[in-house]
């Protein structure tokens, strides 16, 4: 496979239209899960607050303004070929996508330089975080998504050991999601990364926040894990804005890594009910 | 569903219970973390702060930049408990009205009930529907906060759920 050149200059449109696409437009398998929600609920408040957020969601897609204020910290998932050249630089390009997405698009500024002495707003929503994959082809796909702090506030990791299993595993996702209650803006997305090291967790967590609530992992097991523990969590009762109902998530997707054979980390990501990713290949 | 004008009133706090369904027409003034330490330091110094809070609803919120057009951007509650460490202090000094999302904790509500206020929850994640309902604002201070100054906003029925009520009552321990 040849060299593919691609210039910098698309990669920041591209990074643009992403970070405002997301603000804007619901993903399709949220608000489908919203609607469905909807007509399962029985209490008034519940179909009520559900029938704002499918109304809110509404209106941010036609009028193309944000659907909640808290448009997020960019998170960015880019799978790059490895026979990719790019004309200019990959790192500016992509925080050069991000300042004009948040300036041009009319989305908060939600990022501050120092976290403990300083905290002064960046005014540009930058940097963003990039994690970066070098996959062979030469193609950059890149999935990106505003992270809203109520809901990863909320997020936890534990180190668990093996001897835990899987009945440990669950027991630290529903505690997780119990104690963050009405907190995150339920119906919440909860992504949950089992294995590899500590930040490799993390990392999958995230990353499962990122996938489709209409798909689930390949592995039955894992599968079967997901809808237990969506189950459960619905169980739970806080529903809908935590106002009570039977609809506390939307999605449980689980990513796994391997791990070392004295480890079994599990990192809970929480995301609200915006659940905002998009994704564009160039 | 219960309409209530701002500012709060006594009476008007009594007949409030926790679960209340209500729109809120009137001022309120907003703050979130940065303009509450600022408050909060000033307070605890004795000295005067830039906004009279006596009798006041703040609204736990920084809005989305207003597009052209819009009198504000998407403007839902972010969650109050980072709020928690200053709120009794504000309330004791007069504040009567909280708005924003999530639980409280005991001193919360403690200071609520010794001060006859109350705590209203808007519905997370709801910002461009929220925001129709506020239909005027101005700074007041803190600008260099940006997001995070304090501003007086101009509502009509803002929706919102009785979340603690003057007696103590909290919607979150309900469930």
């Amino acid at each position: 496979m040849e060299t593919r050149k691609i210039n910098a200059r698309e990669i920041t449109e591209t990074v643009k239209k992403l970070f405002m696409d997301c603000n804007y437009f619901i993903g399709e398998d949220i608000l489908n899960a919203l609607e469905k929600a909807r007509e399962n609920e029985t209490s008034d408040t519940a179909e009520s607050v559900l029938s704002q957020i499918i109304e809110n969601d509404k209106i941010a897609a036609e009028e193309e303004i944000p659907m909640c204020q808290d448009t997020g910290i960019a998170v960015l998932f880019v799978e790059y070929g490895d026979k990719v050249f790019i004309d200019g630089d990959f790192e500016q390009a992509v925080q050069q996508g991000v300042r004009e997405a948040y300036t041009d698009g009319y989305l908060r500024k939600s990022v501050v330089d120092d976290p403990v002495f300083d905290r002064i707003n960046t005014k540009d929503n930058t940097p963003a975080i990039i994690h970066t994959r070098i996959v062979s082809g030469d193609k950059i796909r890149i999935t990106a998504g505003g992270k809203g702090f109520g809901s990863e506030n909320m997020s936890a990791i534990k180190m668990l050991t093996p001897s835990y299993g899987v009945e440990g595993v669950k027991s630290f996702i529903l505690d997780t999601v119990r104690a963050a209650g009405p907190n995150p803006c339920p119906p919440i997305v909860v992504g949950v990364g089992i294995g590899g090291t500590f930040e490799r967790a993390a990392q999958l967590a995230k990353k499962a926040t990122f996938r489709s609530i209409d798909t689930s992992n390949p592995d039955e097991r894992y599968r079967a894990l997901e809808k237990e523990l969506l189950d459960e969590i619905n169980k739970m009762g806080f529903g809908p804005a935590g106002l009570g109902g039977k609809t506390c998530a939307l999605g449980v997707n689980i990513e796994t890594s391997p791990t070392h054979i004295a480890g079994m980390p599990v990192a809970v990501n929480i995301c609200c009910h915006a659940a905002r990713h998009k994704t564009a290949e160039i | 569903m219960k309409r209530i004008t701002l500012p709060l009133t006594d009476e008007q706090i009594s007949t409030l219970k926790a679960g209340d369904s209500v729109l809120l027409t009137g001022t309120m003034i907003t703050g979130r973390d940065a303009a509450h330490k600022r408050l909060f330091e000033l307070a605890e110094k004795g000295e005067k702060l830039p906004v009279d809070i006596k009798g006041e609803t703040i609204y736990y919120v920084g809005p989305a930049p207003a597009k052209p057009g819009y009198a504000v951007g998407p403007a839902g509650p972010t969650s109050s408990y980072r709020m928690d460490k200053y709120a009794p202090k504000l309330l004791d000094m007069g504040l009567k009205g909280m708005v924003g999302k999530g639980r409280r904790n005991d001193e919360v509500i403690k200071a609520v009930v010794r001060n006859h206020a109350v705590y209203f929850a808007a519905i997370g994640g709801a910002a461009a529907l929220i925001a129709k309902s506020i239909k005027k604002t101005e700074p007041i201070c803190y600008e260099d906060l940006g997001t995070e100054s304090i501003r007086r906003y101009y509502v009509e029925d803002f929706p919102c759920v009785v979340a603690v009520d003057c007696k103590g009552n909290d919607v979150y321990n309900n469930l």
